[in-house]
């Protein structure tokens, strides 16, 4: 793979208080690339993702974006930097004040500054990739979790990220609405989205993601293809886990 | 029963001060209109300042609230119509009422539209600031229509309770309802104007009430 890393985790260091939840994270994630991380909960895997947008502020480290390091800078610059990742939340976080249209065109209309025809057209072109275009006016309260969660896949794509997070964004949902957030995933890959994922859907990372990240007690145990990570783990604690969940 | 429509009922005595009790309906009315924008103004405004978390100035704001949360309203109301004079700072009796009702109200109102704050969730925060909206914007966009709309409830019925205590000008000489209505009833020597300082006050009061009832009603998130 050509390694123009889109996304760089460098030397991350996360403590609160005394506890060291991530101890000296690296990982590099290329342009297109879907990497996805596993571990037990505790792992410190959903503070590593939230540590790539400063939601969470890295102790120490760097977290650089297509060259660019996201731990300088102004607030402002943040908030630039903000909006060219994307993030996917378990909950799903939509404005329960707000209709779908309204929750996809916010961030376009008060922080990128768009036009109000232009944000609504970006954002109908969103919910259309995710199948509920006809789902504009409603609110998130008639929507079902894989709906709601879908929606806030297109509020983050609505904002043309370099980089997706997903954080544990099918955790939350009913097994039979898993699927079709599963596709959505699966087709922002297929048109070339870069994207890291925390997530329990081992079969899905098996049949979509490019690598396999494999963290536990703030480390990154073990790395690979996930043919290698599911197939011939290498490390104790790697295998531990996967007969565990029992993929 | 003569003798009780004679008391609180007499014609002539009604037609002759409800000029003056209508009256003082507009300077309650009016009154009560100031603070209630100046308290939830000022209340909101306290309430969004504390969302910034900066500790000495949220210090300063729980002081505040906590202490005109404390006392009585007539206490302050004395103590800036008859005290400040003294000391050089002389008040009309109904803007000592509009001080004395709004920083009230408004300490109220902060505590109220705080705990608005507290109520949303997390995760909406963290929407807003992960998409780019910063703080400011996250605050103004997302938390805040949703903290007004968990405040709306109480904040209803303390405005109301408020309000009310423009009635503590009749201490000051303002001329409020409750004023113009005693004044007339030591002229008339008749209970009458009483009733129709009663009669304006639900004039005035019931309607807000029965907004109140239907807003906790309705306070439910909907589908629009």
């Amino acid at each position: 793979m050509a390694y123009r890393p889109m996304l760089e985790i460098v030397a991350l260091e996360k403590r609160f208080g005394s506890n060291t939840v991530l101890k000296n994270i690296d990982l590099k994630v290329a342009g297109g690339e879907l990497v996805f991380v596993i571990g037990p909960s505790g792992s410190g895997k959903s503070t590593m993702l939230r540590c790539c947008n400063r939601l969470e502020e890295p102790t120490s480290g760097d977290i650089i974006l297509d060259g660019r390091n996201i731990m300088s800078g102004t607030s402002r610059d943040l908030n630039r930097m903000r909006l060219q990742v994307g993030m996917v939340f378990q909950g799903f976080h939509l404005y329960p004040h707000m209709s779908v249209l309204k929750n996809v065109t916010l961030a376009q209309r008060k922080a990128l500054k768009r036009s109000k025809p232009d944000a609504d057209a970006r954002a109908m072109d969103m919910l259309e990739r995710v199948g509920l275009a006809h789902k504009a006016n409603a609110y998130p309260a008639e929507l079902s979790g894989g709906q709601q969660q879908r929606v806030a896949i297109a509020r983050a794509l609505a904002l043309d990220p370099k980089v997706m997070l997903f954080d544990e964004p099918t955790s939350a949902l009913d097994p039979e609405l898993v699927g079709s957030v599963l596709k959505v995933m699966k087709d922002l890959k297929s048109k070339g989205m870069t994207m890291l994922v925390v997530s329990h859907e081992m079969a899905f990372a098996r049949e979509t993601a490019d690598r396999v990240v494999f963290m536990d007690g703030g480390v990154v145990v073990e790395e690979g293809k996930p043919e290698e990570i599911f197939g011939a783990p290498k490390a104790e604690r790697t295998r531990t886990f996967l007969s565990r969940v029992s993929s | 029963m003569d003798r009780f429509l004679d008391t609180f009922f007499n014609p002539v005595v009604m037609a002759k001060y409800a000029p003056d009790v209508i009256g003082g309906m507009g300077v309650t009315l009016t009154i009560a209109a100031a603070v209630i924008f100046a308290g939830i103004g000022l209340g909101l405004a306290l309430a969004c300042l504390r969302a910034y978390g900066l500790t000495i100035l949220n210090f300063f704001i729980i002081c505040y609230a906590d202490i005109f949360r404390s006392l009585p309203p007539l206490v302050l109301i004395l103590i800036l119509y008859f005290g400040f004079p003294s000391i050089g700072i002389r008040l009309s009796g109904p803007m000592v009422l509009f001080v004395v009702l709004s920083l009230t109200l408004a300490a109220f109102a902060e505590e109220i539209f705080w705990a608005g704050f507290s109520s949303v969730e997390k995760g909406q925060w963290e929407a807003g600031i992960a998409t780019g909206l910063g703080f400011t914007r996250t605050l103004a966009y997302v938390a805040l229509p949703q903290a007004v709309r968990l405040a709306m409830p109480p904040l209803v019925n303390r405005v109301l309770a408020i309000t009310k205590m423009t009635a503590l000008g009749s201490a000051i000489g303002v001329a409020e309802i409750l004023s113009t209505s005693t004044t007339a009833q030591s002229f008339s020597g008749s209970a009458t104007p009483l009733t129709l300082s009663v009669i304006a006050y639900l004039v005035i009061f019931l309607p807000m009430v029965v907004f109140a009832r239907w807003l906790e009603r309705n306070s439910a998130w909907k589908s629009r």
